[in-house]
């Protein structure tokens, strides 16, 4: 049996200025599926990402969430980027806050959970994250693994009901993208639905169940991990392919 | 010794002069904050209208001597009937919220954008996300330039002799004129802003500090 659609884009366009960035872009994410974005530098898996969680509004084209086209003008934004966790390349964690109070903030903030609740879930995030020791840390003392690991926990804390990772380990030193990697699948096998740009093939191969291969603005194709990695029916993914492994 | 004795003997004058001297400082620079954060907020709002009115404000107040200012609030707009207190309070918060204004322009937007954006993909909105997020650590940035916004006001408030109030500056230039005995009150006066100054120092970076705690 299928899943329920989780995320559907339909004829996706989004340009800056002169440039057309996204281009008819068509995709559906099932809920508890991984989907990993994969595709050169430039070939806008950023912005989709970001329209994704309404950071960047479209220019044309549907984004349903949940089963539910969201209207920019007519939907509360706000609502709507909080079932839709987005972790960043660059944590951005909050540095004048402590590792708990990161993760508290939102739900606080925004949820409007009392504060003790919020408390207690935001230390089973940091237990599941690996993390207990590091509650009353600022971020400026963590490693960039550590970072990430609070900036995931921070995003799981507003319940989303799917999460976008934006080349979550590429700022990081080769020995810390592991336990990086370790967490994402983890939240994999728990049955988060995630859609991930990376550049990490052995995290596709191993935990996605479908790959987007996008080029220039465009879905060039779209396979199961084993099939787009060793059978590539698009010439221009197999150039990408040889060019990266 | 006769400059040491006259410190003691008249302190209890130039104390009260020092409390004014204070007095009109915090005031001002306190409205000031608060008019250099509008401002601020204007000039960040990239709405071409409300830039141009932050920049008329600060090309206004950068353009003009302070004294000018202070005489227009207390000789020029004789119609609002204001005390000499509210006139230089006013004068010096006017002016001290266009460099106030820069300052946390300048702060503000030092925050690496990913803050904000950060703040939004949890579903903060713009405003919670700079009341919660962007200001405080904007604050912290902004405390050093602040200090010494602080310490350049204290310093201009001497001009508030000009409009007849017993501040530090026309406390010194009185006994001097009493007595023909400048030099003396005029060195008695500059160890009150002496230390005025240096516990302003001491305070800003104590708040500093206590901002700092993060990094
Ligand atoms: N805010 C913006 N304003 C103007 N152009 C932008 C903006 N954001 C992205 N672009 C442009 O859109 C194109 C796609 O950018 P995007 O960041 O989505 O690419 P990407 O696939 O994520 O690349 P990378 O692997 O380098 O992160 C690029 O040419 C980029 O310069
Ligand atoms: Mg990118």
């Amino acid at each position: 049996m299928k899943e329920a659609i989780m995320v559907k884009v339909e004829k996706l366009n989004k340009s800056f200025g002169d440039l057309h960035v996204l281009k008819d872009i068509d995709m559906t994410v099932r809920e508890r599926e991984v989907v990993c974005l994969i595709g050169a530098s430039g070939s806008g898996k950023s912005t989709l990402l970001r329209c994704l969680n309404f950071l960047e509004i479209k220019n044309s084209g549907k984004i349903f969430i949940g089963g539910e086209q969201i209207e920019e003008h007519t939907h509360d934004l706000n609502q709507i980027r909080a079932k839709v966790g987005m972790v960043f390349q660059h944590f951005h964690l909050f540095p004048h806050m402590t590792v708990i109070e990161n993760i508290m903030e939102a739900p606080v903030h925004v949820k409007k959970i009392p504060k003790d609740q919020a408390y207690e879930e935001a230390k089973e995030l940091l237990a599941k994250v690996g993390l207990s020791d590091k509650a009353n840390v600022y971020p400026g003392k963590l490693s960039g693994g550590q970072k990430q690991r609070v900036a995931i926990a921070r995003s799981l804390a507003m319940k989303p009901e799917v999460m976008l990772f934006d080349e979550p380990t590429s700022a990081l030193d080769p020995e810390l993208v592991g336990e990086v990697l370790v967490t994402m699948k983890k939240l994999a096998q728990e049955g988060m639905t995630m859609i991930v740009v990376t550049h990490e093939m052995g995290f596709a191969r191993e935990v996605a169940d479908s790959v987007i291969y996008m080029h220039d603005g465009r879905i060039v194709e779209v396979g199961h991990p084993d099939q787009l990695f060793h059978t590539p029916t698009q010439k221009r993914t197999k150039d990408f392919l040889d060019s990266v492994l | 010794m006769d400059w040491f004795n006259k410190l003691i003997d008249t302190y209890p004058v130039f104390l009260k002069g020092m409390l004014l001297t204070f007095e009109l400082t915090v005031v001002a620079i306190m409205i000031g904050i608060i008019i250099g954060l509008f401002f601020a907020f204007l000039k960040i709002s990239k709405i071409n209208i409300l830039v141009w009115l932050s920049d008329a404000y600060i090309f206004l107040v950068r353009g003009t001597p302070l004294i000018v200012q202070i005489f227009v609030f207390y000789y020029g707009l004789t119609s609002l009937n204001m005390s000499q207190f509210m006139a230089v309070v006013l004068g010096l918060a006017f002016h001290n919220g266009a460099y106030i204004a820069e300052i946390f322009r300048g702060s503000i937007q030092s925050i690496d954008h990913g803050q904000m954006e950060a703040g939004r993909s949890l579903g903060m909105s713009v405003s919670l996300t700079y009341r919660r997020i962007i200001l405080p650590q904007a604050l912290r940035r902004a405390m050093p330039p602040l200090g010494n916004q602080f310490i350049i006001a204290l310093k201009d408030s001497s001009l508030a002799a000009f409009i007849g109030m017993y501040e530090l500056f026309n406390v010194a230039t009185t006994f001097g004129s009493n007595t023909f005995d400048y030099l003396t009150y005029l060195l008695i006066v500059a160890v009150y802003y002496l230390v005025l100054v240096f516990l302003i120092s001491l305070l800003a970076r104590y708040a500093e500090n206590r901002l700092a705690i993060s990094d």
